[in-house]
């Protein structure tokens, strides 16, 4: 069966190459289906330990047991790509696959977040994430499992935290805030120069910068650069945490584009391709119309919306309107929020039968009045920095106290205090130092989580005898 | 999905990625995550009496997956999203479910829907860790107490069991003999060697330990299920502390009987509550079969306290004898509200008793998420009070 499956490869490329498509070459594996579950769970094909990738692993097993869903690929961009195949697909997945797989490596090479994102990270975040996991067994070996698994709690719970829009290797901010510009030569100046006891100039007086000079979003940087009693491998795990956020955030913030272009494609070189044999086309055909499927079987609707679907209809629309021209550029320049604001029309929406809905204060979910502004923001409001609520450092006091705060005005609420809470005492063992965010509450009054009160020594003191 | 042209061929797969194991070991360490938090809950596990009357050797308990916390917003009143669907603006759609968030791959906080686990513990775990701070009751040998006869090992024979061959000395015999003999053959029947097992008697470290419960009508069943279920801990910590250790179960309204440890978890009774009827029971039991000179004997009494006012005298009259019998005597107030301010008949006795410099201790006990409590009370207690003394 593989042996069938291989020799459509090529010919797929080929017809690809005709098209336009444009990617770095792929190398195709099939996986048993128990890898394939670990890497949806880890995000990565190998990834850094720890319990709560444990959690995930058994949902989606259990998710997979009771038929909810199936993966057929995964891929992960680069140079070579890597794209893992289930090993229970037919010869017919295995070719919507392959069609599907040149879609997302297309898009992965054109797509300007995503190449910006590689740039920092380089091509070889595969390699460079199994690098981490190994590092952190070492860790684990000289400081043992609970040691490491604090930093990591604290790390991952901070995952999304990071700001791509600057570079992943960073530099301090500067210790002083820039010298005055010199005041402009007027009349009163000269007069006063000429006086022989000013002839002296003062000496410029340097001003220490505040830390950090504007509120920095990216919080595993920001703790790793500036906690004041951090270990060396501490520093390394919140690096390597971010390291493989930053290779995340395009996959996620091009979400409805990527799965919409790769499904475009799939469906589109099906089409065209002369060389598949009858009877698998259809079971493809079948297999596409149960990827791309609105809402699973026998409902009437649901509550969320499936992204390849959307994308999908997108991108037939636009090559079909505008031309597959501007479908590439659109592709190379967007991103999820760009895409959508722009080509997700009133018209197209209600095609797709996309509603907004509201919760009603009795628990029931009413469906809200059309309003295709408003549709948009609510489809993309859990989409911005990985869909977690805006929280940056807004100051680091002179006693040490790191002061987060949140942006409850964006986010419209506060942070769910308990999680905070929590968040908060994870940060803390690695900060060492009190930590608190600032937030507002229920009522929207101005609101301060903090850590309860761990004792910052004893957790230095905790690992510091560890390592030694 | 089914899709023809699978005709039975192995996909050629890489052998080493079913060696991933990754998930399954975060589980494992998620588990035992699990295991260390419910670890903390002791007492609501304790609590469960169902193993008592099961009589099974591990309970099971419901647990959550561990959250792993993030920052979060509260949750809004009227929170919003987008569907898809067949629906017209004003249809109301039912309640939201846990799980409508559109899920992704990789990072981000994917919102778990709500699974449940049963994890099940050994009974000989909980009892590890309800037990593992507490210091038992240091048992002294009592004198003239050589009654205990155990199998000692005692010289060597030719013929014996396989399992206790004593290979050194019989590879010692064959060298001597090969000394004599060198041509003969490397090893023989002959120089097989045995350990020997003999019976001697050891001076005895035993102890005896009386539950005395109040079945009374004024116990309701919850308040005697509390008792049971303390007894049930203590009884199943000191017995795997203990090689020779005998429990004697007696339960008492008005009158006192001695009830088989099956017997005895079952036992429900009706009529007025007379302490010193159980005492009496207790002491009687110990002068007809056990000899206090040879071994330490425990009492723990529970009750509702409510003793009949008449029998104030004749209690404090049994439990001083009994004092001179024992080591030490724990009272287990089973009180039906924490509020109560008043001091019953029974615990006026008890701390009578503690005044007059005798060993007891008496603690009380209002829900079932106190008994962990209670049996933590009495045994630190007498380790850090030590039995005086005692005859010897």
């Amino acid at each position: 069966m593989t042996a069938a499956w291989q020799t459509y490869i090529p010919k797929l490329e080929e017809l690809a190459r005709k098209l336009g498509l444009d990617w770095d070459p792929v190398v195709f594996e099939p996986v048993p289906d128990s890898f394939m579950t670990e890497v949806a769970v880890y995000g990565l094909p190998v990834r850094m330990p720890h319990w709560s990738f444990g959690a995930r692993y058994i949902y989606q097993l259990v998710q997979r047991h009771m038929g909810y869903s199936r993966l057929f690929e995964i891929v992960f961009p680069g140079n070579p790509g890597h794209a893992y195949v289930a090993a229970s697909n037919g010869l017919a997945d295995n070719i919507l696959v392959t069609a599907h797989v040149l879609g997302h490596a297309d898009f992965s090479r054109n797509n300007l977040l995503f190449r910006r994102c590689q740039e920092q990270v380089s091509e070889h975040i595969v390699e460079h994430a199994a690098t981490h996991a190994r590092q952190i067994e070492r860790h684990i070996e000289a400081v043992g499992t609970e040691a490491v698994e604090q930093v990591l709690d604290a790390a991952l719970s901070l995952e999304q935290y990071v700001d791509v829009d600057l570079p992943l290797r960073r530099e301090r901010y500067p210790e002083y805030l820039p010298a005055a510009a010199a005041l402009a030569d007027d009349e009163f100046r000269a007069r006063y120069s000429a006086l022989e006891a000013a002839a002296a100039p003062p000496l410029p007086r340097k001003v220490r910068a505040p830390i950090p000079p504007r509120p920095e979003r990216d919080l595993l940087w920001f703790i790793a650069t500036y906690a004041p009693e951090m270990e060396d491998w501490e520093r390394d795990i919140f690096l390597a945490v971010r390291e493989e956020s930053f290779y995340f955030y395009p996959v996620y913030a091009t979400q409805v584009m990527n799965e919409g272009w790769a499904s475009y494609w799939h469906a589109r070189l099906l089409r065209e391709a002369d060389f598949i044999p009858q009877e698998a086309y259809l079971d493809a055909i079948k297999c596409h119309s149960d990827v791309v499927r609105p809402i699973a079987a026998g409902e009437q609707a649901a509550l969320s919306i499936n992204p390849y679907h959307v994308g999908f209809t997108l991108w037939e629309r636009i090559v079909r309107d505008a031309g597959l021209e501007a479908a590439r550029a659109l592709m190379r320049a967007d991103d999820d929020f760009s895409f959508i604001r722009n080509q997700l029309t009133a018209e197209l929406a209600s095609d797709m039968e996309l509603f907004r809905y509201q919760r009603q204060e009795n628990g029931q979910i009413k469906v809200a009045p059309d309003d295709i502004d408003a549709l948009r923001e609510s489809l993309l409001q859990e989409r911005y920095n990985f869909g977690a609520p805006r929280v940056t450092v807004a100051e680091l006091r002179q006693d040490g106290t790191l002061v987060l705060q949140h942006d409850s005005q964006i986010d419209g609420r506060g942070l769910d205090p308990e999680r905070a809470r929590k968040v908060l005492e994870y940060v803390q063992r690695v900060w060492r130092r009190p930590v608190l965010v600032r937030t507002v509450d229920a009522a929207l009054q101005a609101f301060e989580v903090a850590a309860p009160g761990v004792s910052a020594r004893r957790g230095s003191a905790h690992t510091s005898g560890l390592t030694s | 999905m089914s899709i023809g042209d699978n005709s039975g061929e192995q996909p050629a797969i890489n052998g080493w990625y079913e060696l991933f194991s990754r998930g399954s070991r975060d589980w494992l360490r998620h588990s035992e995550k699990v295991r260390e938090a419910v670890r903390e809950h002791l007492p609501q596990i304790v609590a469960g009496s169902d193993i008592i009357n099961s009589g099974a050797r591990t309970v099971r308990i419901p647990v959550k997956l561990l959250e792993h916390y993030r920052f979060r917003l509260r949750a809004a009143a009227d929170a919003q999203g987008v569907g898809q669907g067949k629906a017209k603006p004003g249809d109301v759609l039912g309640q939201p479910s846990a799980d409508a968030a559109p899920g992704h791959k990789g990072a981000g906080g994917t919102e778990r829907g709500a699974i449940e686990l049963m994890l099940e513990f050994k009974v000989d775990d909980i009892i590890d860790w309800l037990w593992e701070d507490l210091r038992l009751p240091n048992l002294q040998p009592r004198g003239g107490g050589s009654e205990a006869v155990d199998w000692k090992r005692e010289g060597w024979d030719r013929h014996g069991a396989r399992s206790r061959l004593d290979r050194r000395r019989s590879l010692r015999e064959a060298t001597k003999r090969r000394a004599l003999e060198p041509e003969s053959p490397a090893f023989i029947d002959e120089d097989l060697r045995y350990r020997q097992l003999t019976r001697r008697p050891q001076p005895a470290v035993r102890a005896v330990v009386f539950f005395l419960l109040d079945v009374s009508g004024s116990m309701t069943e919850r308040d005697r299920q509390m008792a049971k279920t303390f007894f049930f801990w203590v009884a199943m910590g000191l017995r795997r502390e203990y090689r020779y250790l005998e429990i004697v179960f007696v339960a008492h309204t008005t009158e006192a009987w001695e009830f088989s440890e099956a017997d005895f978890f079952q036992v429900a009774g009706t009529g007025g509550t007379v302490s010193s009827s159980g005492f009496g029971k207790v002491r009687e039991l110990i002068e007809s079969r056990f000899n206090p000179g040879s071994c330490n004997i425990y009492l723990f009494y529970a009750s509702d306290g409510d003793n009949a006012l008449d029998d104030r005298a004749r209690s404090r009259e049994e439990l001083e004898l009994l004092a001179k019998l024992t080591r030490y005597i724990g009272y287990v107030e089973i009180s039906p509200n924490a509020l109560r301010t008043v001091r019953t008949e029974t615990i006026r006795l008890f701390d009578e008793m503690t005044a007059a410099g005798h060993s007891t201790r008496r603690f009380s006990v209002t829900s079932s998420d106190d008994i962990a409590a209670a049996v933590r009370h009495f045994f630190t207690a007498e380790a850090q009070a030590g039995p005086a003394g005692g005859a010897a």
